[in-house]
């Protein structure tokens, strides 16, 4: 079926089999292999991408069941070379190791700072309960996500 | 890789439609929802359903939590999300908060509903449990009309429920009495797992006498074990810590758990009866909070 998504605001358009998930439907596309994919059995969260500005597991969607909806890969927070202050916190606070789970982790702090801009520590070890990272340890992690918070209202209090 | 084996997908765009297309496909089509039970069972190739009728297009129709005629009507596309997030039902039934907030994690939460989970009927799910000790009633809806049915009746067995090849459930409404107080308490191995065992107990108390209460247990059975013996003994009595230690121990002898990695037998047997004590003990605090 010819299966046609807008994903980062640009429309992508394949003719895929119905089975065809969305983390792989992702990852065929030129220039989208950000999007990682490890356990394949919706517990580990790398696969994590925004739809509709909610975060879903890509390993456990159908890629036609996302036609209509807006998907935002980690691909979408660098915008013309200036990084999200969500990466940057995971630049400042060394909340990476191999990498493997960060694309999920970005993009599942960057929806918690979305709703919520001032989240406790609590708050942010929720929302990542279900995404595992195997080497950086999540403190880093939860120190990265604060400092986004933080180095966001102070730029946000300057315009 | 796991990949689903091939099959046809096509979204309904009214409830109405979907049961069609189901009785167009006679038992070999399958309704999907947040797919978050269902597609990992078909990445095992566990199910090979040939059709997909994807419902999640129906929101306007199926998601919802509203209080009408005495009772709270949950919409079966409701998402664990909004489940978790309900002022309506922390009111009247903090029961259903209390399995949120410990069922999967918040990005399956997104997807996952409760039509799905009561639908897929696995003994491990919450929401089994968590509606069957509020008696909960279920709607069913095929060609020829609506039925409704109780918990009891909806679980007919493993991973089986009341709900035809070519109907879908479409509203799950609790009753709305004086005097309730309802929990739930789960123990999992890890954040985000199944349960090893769980209880889900509500009470409606009525001048300090309990005169109704709902008692289930997920995981520790090959269906969700409704508690009927505990029941009966609480109905009439006065809550005491004796009284639910005495329901507690129904709990451990009522179950029927099998050994596996989550644990031996007798630890959740034992854990069924601490889940049940704890659950019925903070569903009775909560009852005498409100009337107080
Ligand atoms: C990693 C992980 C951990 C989990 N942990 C837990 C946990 O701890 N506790 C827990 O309770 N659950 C847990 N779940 C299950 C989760 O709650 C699922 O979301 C839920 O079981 C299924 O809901 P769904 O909407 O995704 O259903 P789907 O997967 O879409 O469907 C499940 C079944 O129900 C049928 N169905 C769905 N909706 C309807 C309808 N309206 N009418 C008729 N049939 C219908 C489908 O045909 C299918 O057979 C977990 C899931 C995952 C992936
Ligand atoms: S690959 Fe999707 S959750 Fe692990
Ligand atoms: S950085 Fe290696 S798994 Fe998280």
């Amino acid at each position: 079926m010819q299966v046609t998504l807008t994903i980062n605001g640009r429309e992508v358009s394949r003719d895929v089999e119905p089975r065809q998930l969305l983390v792989h439907f992702i990852r065929d596309t030129p220039g989208l292999t950000g999007t990682h994919w490890g356990c394949d059995t919706s517990n580990c969260g790398a696969c994590v991408v925004l739809m509709d500005g909610t975060p879903i597991k890509s390993c456990t969607t159908l890629a036609a069941m996302c036609v209509g909806h807006e998907i935002a890969t980690v691909e979408s927070l660098e915008v013309d070379g200036e990084l999200d202050p969500i990466q940057q916190g995971f630049h400042e606070m060394h909340a990476l190791h191999c990498g493997f789970c960060t694309p999920g982790m970005l993009m599942t702090t960057r929806a918690l700072l979305n709703e919520n801009p001032r989240p406790t520590d609590q708050e942010i070890r929720t929302a990542i309960s279900g995404a595992i990272c195997r080497c950086t340890g999540y403190q880093n992690i939860v120190a990265a996500v604060r400092w986004a918070a933080e180095h966001e209202a102070a730029f946000q209090q300057e315009i | 890789m796991q990949t689903p084996a091939p099959f046809q997908y096509e979204r309904a765009t009214s409830v109405d439609g979907a049961i069609a297309a189901l009785v167009a496909h006679d038992g070999d089509a399958r309704i999907i929802a947040g797919g978050h039970s269902l597609i990992p069972m078909m990445k095992l190739r566990l199910a090979s359903p040939e059709h997909l009728i994807d419902i999640n297009d129906l929101e306007h129709e199926l998601a919802y939590i509203a209080e009408r005629d005495g009772e709270i009507r949950i919409g079966a596309l409701t998402r664990h999300v909004d489940l978790l997030g309900s002022d309506l039902l922390a009111r009247h039934y903090p029961l259903f908060a209390d399995a949120e907030e410990v069922i999967a994690d918040p990005v399956v939460r997104n997807r996952g509903t409760i039509g799905g989970s009561l639908c897929q009927a696995d003994a491990a799910e919450d929401l089994s449990a968590v509606c069957a000790a509020v008696k909960a009633r279920v709607v069913i809806r095929g060609r020829d009309g609506e039925r409704t049915v109780s918990m009891e009746d909806f679980h007919v067995g493993p991973y089986q429920t009341a709900v035809g090849d070519d109907e879908i459930l479409t509203e799950v409404r609790l009753p709305l009495r004086s005097g309730a107080g309802s929990a739930h308490f789960k123990t999992e191995r890890r954040a985000g797992d199944w349960a090893i065992a769980a209880a889900s107990a509500a009470v409606w108390i009525e001048g300090g006498t309990i005169a109704d209460a709902g008692v289930a247990l997920s995981a520790v059975g090959t269906t969700t074990i409704h508690l009927a013996r505990a029941e009966e003994l609480l109905r009439g009595a006065a809550p005491s810590d004796e009284l639910f230690a005495q329901a507690a121990q129904i709990a451990s002898e009522d179950c029927s758990p099998s050994a596996d990695a989550r644990g031996p037998v007798d630890y959740k047997r034992h854990l069924a009866s601490v889940m049940t004590r704890r659950a019925l003990r903070r569903a009775s605090a909560r009852a005498l909070a409100m009337e107080a």
